[in-house]
């Protein structure tokens, strides 16, 4: 299978790949590992004009701490993320759900702003970005906005962000390494997840949960945390978890299978996360 | 649009459209034909190589994006000479018995290649989870982890039953106990 035929364009600088975006608008698509979107191009659900490689900008390759947060670049690898000291120690929960992401061929190319960006609501990283209560960078040459990402996505593979912004930055704060769990449920080792529960602790001590596959977007469990502010046990809030969810109907499961194994995957990650 | 990239320690150079993927720039325009393409989807694995060192499916690379970049194939893995494989993982592989039909073992070999470079002291374990990206359609999964374990210098029977022991490798996997003697009649004093 190949893509139909597109303008290559790999900038220099983040600068000059804004403007290109800007140039190009609608017709142009950014490419950083391209494990989103060139299977995409190839089954040709997707034929952008001009195709932007972000994927060397050595400006969008970091992870480092800034205050009470962690700034991550855009175009930080599954593996870097995988292998960070900062993040072991200050944010433990995206490190070990990025090792689940695909397989290790899949982690040298993929990229966090690229899954956030892609945002499959089957995706593992943005439902753990989700429950971090993390901040999306978005930049164009208008300016640079930050959106939390509860209020990001908007609807299937559909986000805030403007045809001409970048996802340049992912802000999270410092969590440490402990007081979170990831539960993914999958047919296969390298597979999506057919649900998946991503919990944190924030630093006020608030549990947050993310989860995969359950909606048209990456969704927080809100009954669930609602129920462990109150201090209600493990057992009662996990059994909240599908509230206010939409599960998919696919080959891999009927949406109540998805409802009843999200009370599973949460009553585990909490335990795991509270041990 | 012109792409250079060295191959195996060769610069290689072609003018490419874009949508190229580096598989088939290997295969068409280079001209080495161990690099597989199997699934077409990022699945398989078939199609791994090395780009600077690390392991990528180069059916979903564009060849322009591994522009100015190194790339290793199979048939760059060392050499063959007097009978002798001199890469450890492709001897390795021929040693333990790693392939039945051979379809997946260039793809299997340079995955392996990446994963000890990254973990020279693998479990069964990190073996199995380290080649998740690759399939074998014979099923032959059982000597191509004992290769991969040769390879990083570990003795495959003992860390078969360390697997055995740590309850890492699920039920029905390599056991580590030793097998029930199938020695046939008049073999036993062997």
């Amino acid at each position: 299978m190949i893509p139909v035929g597109f303008d290559y364009q790999r900038p220099e600088l983040l600068d000059a790949a804004l403007a290109l975006l800007a140039e190009h608008g609608e017709d142009a698509t950014v490419l950083a590992g391209g494990h989103s979107l060139l299977p995409v191009m190839k089954l040709r659900l997707a034929a952008p004009e001009v195709v932007i490689d972000i994927g060397r900008l050595a400006e969008l390759n970091y992870i480092r701490l800034d205050g009470d947060e962690i700034a991550i670049g855009a175009a930080t690898r599954y593996r870097d993320l995988v292998v960070s000291d900062v993040l072991a120690q200050e944010c433990a929960l995206l490190p070990a759900v990025a090792r689940t992401v695909g397989d290790p061929q899949v982690r040298h190319r993929g990229t966090l702003g690229g899954a956030l960006a892609h945002g499959d609501p089957a995706g593992d990283l943005p439902a753990a970005v989700l429950a971090l209560d993390g901040t999306i960078v978005l930049r164009s040459p208008r300016g640079e906005r930050r959106v939390p990402i509860t209020e990001f996505y908007t609807g299937v593979f559909s986000s805030v962000k403007e045809p001409d912004e970048l996802i340049v930055e992912i802000r999270l704060p410092r969590t440490g390494s402990t007081g979170w769990a990831y539960e993914k449920f999958t047919r296969r080792s390298n597979d999506w997840a057919i649900v998946a529960v991503a919990v944190a602790t924030l630093p006020s001590g608030r549990r947050q949960l993310g989860l995969v596959n359950m909606g048209s977007t990456p969704l927080r469990a809100s009954a669930t945390e609602a129920a462990l502010a109150e201090g209600k046990p493990i057992d009662e809030a996990a059994a909240l978890a599908a509230e206010g969810t939409e599960p998919p109907q696919d080959n891999a499961g009927t949406p109540a299978y998805r409802r009843h194994l999200v009370t599973v995957l949460t009553r585990r990650a909490l335990q795991t996360a509270t041990a | 649009m012109k792409v250079e990239i060295t191959v195996n320690g060769e610069r290689t150079s072609a003018d490419v459209e874009p949508r190229t993927l580096l598989a088939h720039y290997l295969r068409e325009n280079v001209g080495l034909k161990a690099t597989n393409i199997g699934c077409d989807t990022t699945s398989c694995g078939a199609c791994t190589v090395l780009v600077d060192g690390e392991s990528v499916k180069s059916c979903t690379v564009l060849a322009v994006q591994a522009d100015q970049q190194s790339v290793t194939t199979m048939e760059g893995l060392g050499t063959y000479a007097d009978g002798e494989l001199s890469h450890p993982v492709a001897a390795a592989f021929r040693q333990e018995h790693g392939l039945q039909c051979g379809f997946c073992t260039p793809g299997m070999v340079m995955a392996a290649v990446s994963l000890i470079d990254e973990n020279p002291d693998l479990t069964e374990a990190d073996v199995r989870e380290g080649l998740e990206g690759n399939l074998c359609r014979c099923t032959g999964y059982h000597n191509i982890v004992r290769a991969v374990l040769v390879a990083a210098g570990k003795d495959p029977d003992a860390a078969q039953a360390a697997g055995t022991e740590d309850k890492t490798i699920p039920p029905g996997f390599s056991t580590g106990k030793a097998e029930p003697s199938r020695t046939g009649p008049g073999e036993g004093d062997a």
